[in-house]
């Protein structure tokens, strides 16, 4: 059979039944290499080591001493994200063909709902489609389009039935998906409480509207529209309201989208305060910039659009790299979202309707690779890391994902991290006309791929499956990023136990005219102060003030440092651990 | 002399200041100070003066520019009541401590005129003032009949700084898109944008919880706005002016965390001003777990104390270090009769604490004495800064000819223990009680007059004049007006897209019906030689040069962000 966690289907063939020996290859997890031969299964990892007992007949398949990682994980797709009622042209087919080119056996991705659309629905059209065509395991986050009750009872069954455990909510696009900082607030709550992990667009829609406006109004409507009206500033505010209702919340917060370098100091600050906080650049943010928004080919310059913008400023991917080595950037998605070009032409007179989505999925490891690990900044364990193993964890797939480990899944990838090759749309896999990266080179590319046990990659030729993919459950509660969120919590319960006792107020009280606060008192209620005086039977002795200077508690010492370093419920401390 | 002096028909006194020594923002210097009519009218050693002139012997000590509370509120209406300090009260109590001017906040209901409310404001205080003060007006609402109205203020009323919040949900607060707008306007018009910095969206939040875990005291009040809250909308208030391109000016400072935003904002070159507050120079947020209900109502200001005890130092640092630029004191003063409002509820306590009088005397003792910072820098965060940032330098905030006559002759060693009991503001409680000061003015005077001397405070009600403020202040605007020019946004020439369009359901912002997954229909007749874009995957020869050189990036037409990020 194949894998435990088979989620009720399905009709594919028996694929998995496939008995494989990798030999003499180097494995690499993201806490240590060595060297070992890996035995599988059933599509699953049977046996790590050396000298393994397999049975006779196993096909073998020779390393040569080349890296064997766990394959990759693409936290962030957009295979069926519609726009104005036409889709990607990469479909769950297309698009996990090109995921597994480049090294991914497992996509994450994104059940964008319109607002009123039901969640339960789109996520079950969305598996429906990908039980259909994906080639990987795949897994699904779905998108938050508005905030109200019946969310509420959806977002339940879908983390208790459906294996859902991030969602996602926009600081982005006002009048639509845009969520007020109080809306924010109580879907962090309540996805707290189910154990979620918050997924956040974070831009400041409500000036991207006004900036947009502003840049139309300027008679500017290419491409270069859209950076102009949406600077980088804007996304480093979003990431730093996220990251404050996180703490204030104590939930977990994920920034997808990292794309410039001031949301990534923002992310890279608060995780130095203690915040639980991670960061996803993706294959675009890491691999080029912004400067071909200014292209004079329209179709170039709007094959680049995708929301934040590619930031400009071209030391940006050196930047996100470095972070992401030295790990205040967690995980490297793709947010892979392939329009064609007629579809970008949508927006050819207002830079504001271009569908907007890059690729990258099939590019997303050999990037990393190419200007991280062979620029020094990188080791492979780190690799293996930010292209797998953290996505496994913060996601609550770990170690099934993630790792190459007796009992884990047989989604392997050897490694060739020599192969040099130059990136152009004609050789990709996805059905966009254009590739943002086309002529880049980049070293360093899958040799072979395996998923669920089986070849699916080998010396550039794809042996998928349409329909092989399996639906992973996944959990609430992941430990990597609950597991300090739940300590801080009892913490801060027990802080708030001991509020302050007083004895009851029994001074004079000032007389105000019975407006609820908040509401414009009448301009012709300027009473006199009749309550100066005090109330007739009063004993100051009882009282616990005094209206001299002299305070009841001077003599008491003023607080000790103790006191006020966790104050009653000083939540604040609790997350700036500094 | 007469007691009661009249508006334009002042009989000034003839002061000379011997042998003391001058200390402006920028230099020391021993000289004497002729002051006739009001104004500083030589400088120098040997001045030539009419005979009969009273002369005061300085004996070496400083001789500064009266201090400017940039932030007071007096004679503040509340729901009905008045804070206890009105202008009169107040500004003794600003005499007495050595500021010779303040500047008050004119806060209309919100849906109300601000030109009435100004009225209103002036007419309060041109009746009791006894020093000179200024206007910022509040925005409480937007639309465009306020517009107009700060349009007139600016250009008739004398009035250079508004104030909006970003707290006070459904009150006061201001969304995003109206603090973008409000900035826009204010940065055509050469009008300061100063921003209460809270979010209140998250604190009607938090109190909601506090309230319903059984939390109504004052410490209810700091539970529910961490600083965390404040730093937030800094960081947000900062965003929006740096895409306006409008001077901010954050009032009350009152956590590091808000005070390292700035100061970070201002490194990478935003025009950016911040300003502590007496309160948050001098004392913290432990108060309000105060078992006295009253002492600890009497702290409640918002944003509020930090309950962190090294916060005062921290921002008497940065203060020093020129990364925040002025201090005021936010002085709004109630009864605690008036405070018990809130006895039940901590949301209902009045907010506003103390601080015009001990203002100057805090920051010499906490910044000066403890050799954080110079004689020079204090007069430039008291009074300078403050002058510059309402256009009014070089007349208020300097000793030098033509100035008006507003000095103070400081003490340095003087140490004072301040108590309730002895203080000019009206309040039964001062949130400064028992702490011992260094450093006070010895003789206060105004207009050319002496106000303060032996001890002896000789006020008069009515004689301060409203001190007109000009828009586009240099001290704030020139940077802006240099980078109005550099950010002039272009479009790419391009040639039209000609090329296949997919048809797409128009319904942006609302459900795009299911039903429209449309086929890309290719336009019929279309020549691909004459379009500019090709659908094969190699760049159009047109491309090639396209992909911008270095430093084509670092200055990307009308790239705004590298304008404004000057590193």
């Amino acid at each position: 059979m194949s894998g435990s966690g088979f989620q009720g289907k399905n009709s594919i063939p028996h694929l998995t039944n496939e008995r494989l020996l990798i030999k003499g290859g180097r494995v690499v997890n993201d806490d240590q290499s060595f060297y070992a031969d890996v035995y599988i299964e059933d599509g699953l990892i049977k046996q790590v080591g050396e000298n393994l007992v397999v049975p006779g007949g196993v096909k073998v398949i020779e390393a040569n001493g080349r890296m064997v990682i766990p394959g990759g994980i693409d936290v962030n797709t957009c295979l069926m994200k519609p726009f104005l009622g036409t889709q990607p042209v990469d479909d769950f087919l297309q698009g996990t063909k090109a995921a597994i080119a480049g090294g991914t056996t497992m996509i994450i991705d994104h059940v964008t709902p319109q607002p009123e659309d039901s969640l339960l629905e789109a996520f079950e059209r969305w598996q429906e489609a990908a039980d259909k065509k994906a080639c990987c395991d795949y897994s699904l986050h779905v998108d938050i389009p508005q905030w109200n009750e019946s969310v509420k009872y959806e977002l339940e069954l879908l983390v208790q039935e459906k294996g859902v455990n991030s969602f996602q909510v926009y600081m982005a696009y006002k009048d639509v998906y845009q969520m007020t900082d109080s809306q924010l607030y109580e879907a962090f709550s309540f996805l707290k409480q189910l154990g979620a992990v918050v997924l956040v667009h974070a831009e400041n829609g409500d000036l991207i509207a006004q900036e947009q406006r502003k840049i139309l109004g300027m008679g500017i409507t290419g491409p270069e529209g859209h950076p102009l009206s949406r600077p980088e500033e804007l996304e480093a505010e979003a990431v730093f309201r996220a990251i404050t209702l996180g703490n204030r919340v104590n939930c977990p917060v994920y920034i997808t989208k990292v794309m410039s370098k001031s949301a990534a100091d923002t992310i890279t600050q608060a995780r130095r305060k203690g915040s639980v906080v991670f960061g996803e650049p993706i294959t675009a943010s890491l691999a080029t910039d912004g400067s071909h928004y200014w292209s004079k080919n329209w179709a170039k310059a709007a094959a680049y659009v995708t929301s934040p913008p590619l930031s400009p400023d071209p030391t940006t991917p050196d930047h996100l790299h470095t972070l992401l080595a030295c790990g205040d950037l967690q995980v490297v998605g793709s947010s892979h979202c392939a329009y064609s070009t007629s579809q970008k032409a949508v927006g050819k007179d207002d830079f504001t309707l271009i569908p907007e989505g890059t690729n990258g999925v099939e590019e997303r490891m050999s990037f990393v690779w190419d200007k991280a690990v062979a620029m020094g900044k990188m080791d492979e364990n780190q690799f293996v890391a930010v292209t797998s193993t953290n996505a496994a964890k913060i996601f609550n797939l770990y170690p099934r994902k993630g790792r190459i480990a007796v009992g884990s899944d047989a989604d392997i990838v050897i490694w060739d991290p020599d192969s040099v090759k130059t990136i152009t749309a004609k050789l990709q896999q996805s059905a966009s006309e254009y590739n943002i990266f086309e002529g880049l080179e980049c070293r360093g590319a899958p040799a072979m791929v395996l998923s669920q046990g089986r070849v699916v990659y080998e010396d550039g030729n794809l042996q998928t499956q349409q329909g092989t993919g399996r639906f992973i459950p996944r959990k609430p509660f992941p430990d990597y990023a609950y597991q300090r969120v739940k300590f801080r919590n009892q913490v801060k319960c027990v802080d708030f136990q001991n509020g302050v006792t007083r004895g009851i107020y029994d001074g004079p009280v000032y007389d105000v005219i019975p407006t609820p606060k908040y509401i414009t008192p009448a301009p012709s209620a300027k009473t006199s102060p009749t309550s100066h005086q005090p109330p007739p039977i009063r004993n100051l002795h009882q009282s616990n003030f005094s209206l001299s200077g002299a305070q009841i508690d001077d003599n008491v010492p003023r607080r000790s440092g103790h006191r006020i370093v966790a104050p009653p419920g000083g939540r604040s401390n609790i997350t700036s651990l500094g | 002399l007469p007691t009661t002096v009249y508006r334009g028909k002042r009989d000034f006194d003839r002061l000379l200041i011997k042998g003391g020594r001058i200390v402006n923002d920028d230099q020391s210097f021993h000289a004497d100070i002729y002051m006739e009519d009001g104004l500083i009218k030589q400088i120098g050693d040997n001045l030539i003066v009419p005979g009969g002139v009273k002369t005061i012997e300085a004996n070496g000590k400083m001789v500064i520019p009266g201090g400017i509370d940039i932030h007071t509120h007096f004679q503040m209406p509340y729901r009905g009541t008045t804070t206890v300090d009105d202008f009169n009260q107040g500004s003794k109590a600003a005499l007495a401590g050595g500021t010779t001017m303040i500047v008050d906040h004119v806060i209309p209901e919100p849906g109300t005129s601000l030109m009435e409310a100004y009225d209103q404001w002036r007419q309060w205080a041109d009746e009791k003032t006894c020093c000179d003060y200024s206007l910022h007006v509040d925005i409480t609402h937007w639309n465009d009949s306020v517009k107009q109205e700060v349009d007139n203020l600016i250009k008739e009323k004398g009035v250079n700084s508004f104030h909006v919040y970003m707290a006070y949900k459904d009150y006061y607060q201001m969304s995003n898109s109206e603090l973008y707008e409000v900035f826009t306007f204010l940065a055509e018009r050469g009008g300061i944008a100063q921003v209460h910095a809270e979010n209140g969206e998250i604190i009607a939040e938090e109190q909601a919880r506090m309230l319903q875990m059984g939390i109504t005291g004052p410490e209810g009040h700091v539970l529910s706005r961490p600083e965390e809250l404040e730093a937030e909308a800094v960081f947000r208030a900062i965003t929006i002016a740096s895409q306006t391109n409008c001077p901010l000016y954050v009032t009350r400072v009152m956590s590091k965390s808000a005070a390292d935003i700035i100061s970070q904002a201002r490194k990478k070159g935003n025009v950016v001003f911040g300003e502590p507050i007496t309160a948050s120079l001098g004392t913290d947020g432990t108060h309000y777990w105060s078992k006295n209900w009253a002492k600890a109502a009497s702290f409640v200001t918002s944003p509020p104390l930090s309950p962190d005890p090294t916060t005062p130092d921290y921002l008497n640092t940065l203060l020093s270090s020129g990364d925040l630029s002025v201090t005021g004191s936010a002085h709004c003063t109630f009864s605690v009769a008036q405070k018990a409002i809130g006895k039940d509820d901590f949301t209902q306590i009045p907010e506003g604490v103390n601080g015009v009088e001990e203002r100057m005397a805090l920051i010499w003792d906490k910044a000066v004495t403890t050799g954080k910072m110079d004689e020079n820098m204090f007069v430039a965060v008291t009074s300078t800064n403050a002058a510059k940032i309402l256009n009014l330098y070089p007349r208020k905030g300097r000793i030098a000819v033509g100035s008006d006559a507003d000095l103070v002759i400081w003490d340095t060693d003087s140490i004072r223990t301040i108590t309730a009991k002895t203080h000019n503001s009206a309040a039964e409680y001062n949130v400064f009680e028992g702490m011992e000061l260094r450093g006070a003015p010895l003789v206060v005077i105004c207009q050319g007059k002496i106000v303060l001397e032996d001890g002896n405070l000789h006020a008069t009600s009515g004689v301060g004049r409203f001190i007109p403020c000009s828009p586009f202040p240099d001290f704030a605007y020139k940077r802006v007006k240099a980078r109005k020019q550099l950010a002039v946004l272009r479009a790419v020439p391009r040639g039209m897209y000609d090329g296949p369009v997919s048809e797409f359901s128009m319904s942006r912002g609302g459900t795009p019906s299911a039903s429209a997954r449309t086929s890309p229909t290719k336009q019929p007749v279309r020549n691909l030689h004459q379009s500019g874009f090709s659908l094969a995957g190699p760049p159009t020869p047109d491309d090639v040069p396209i992909r911008p050189a270095g430093r084509r990036i670092v200055v990307p037409p009308g790239g705004r962000s590298n304008i404004t990020s000057l590193s």
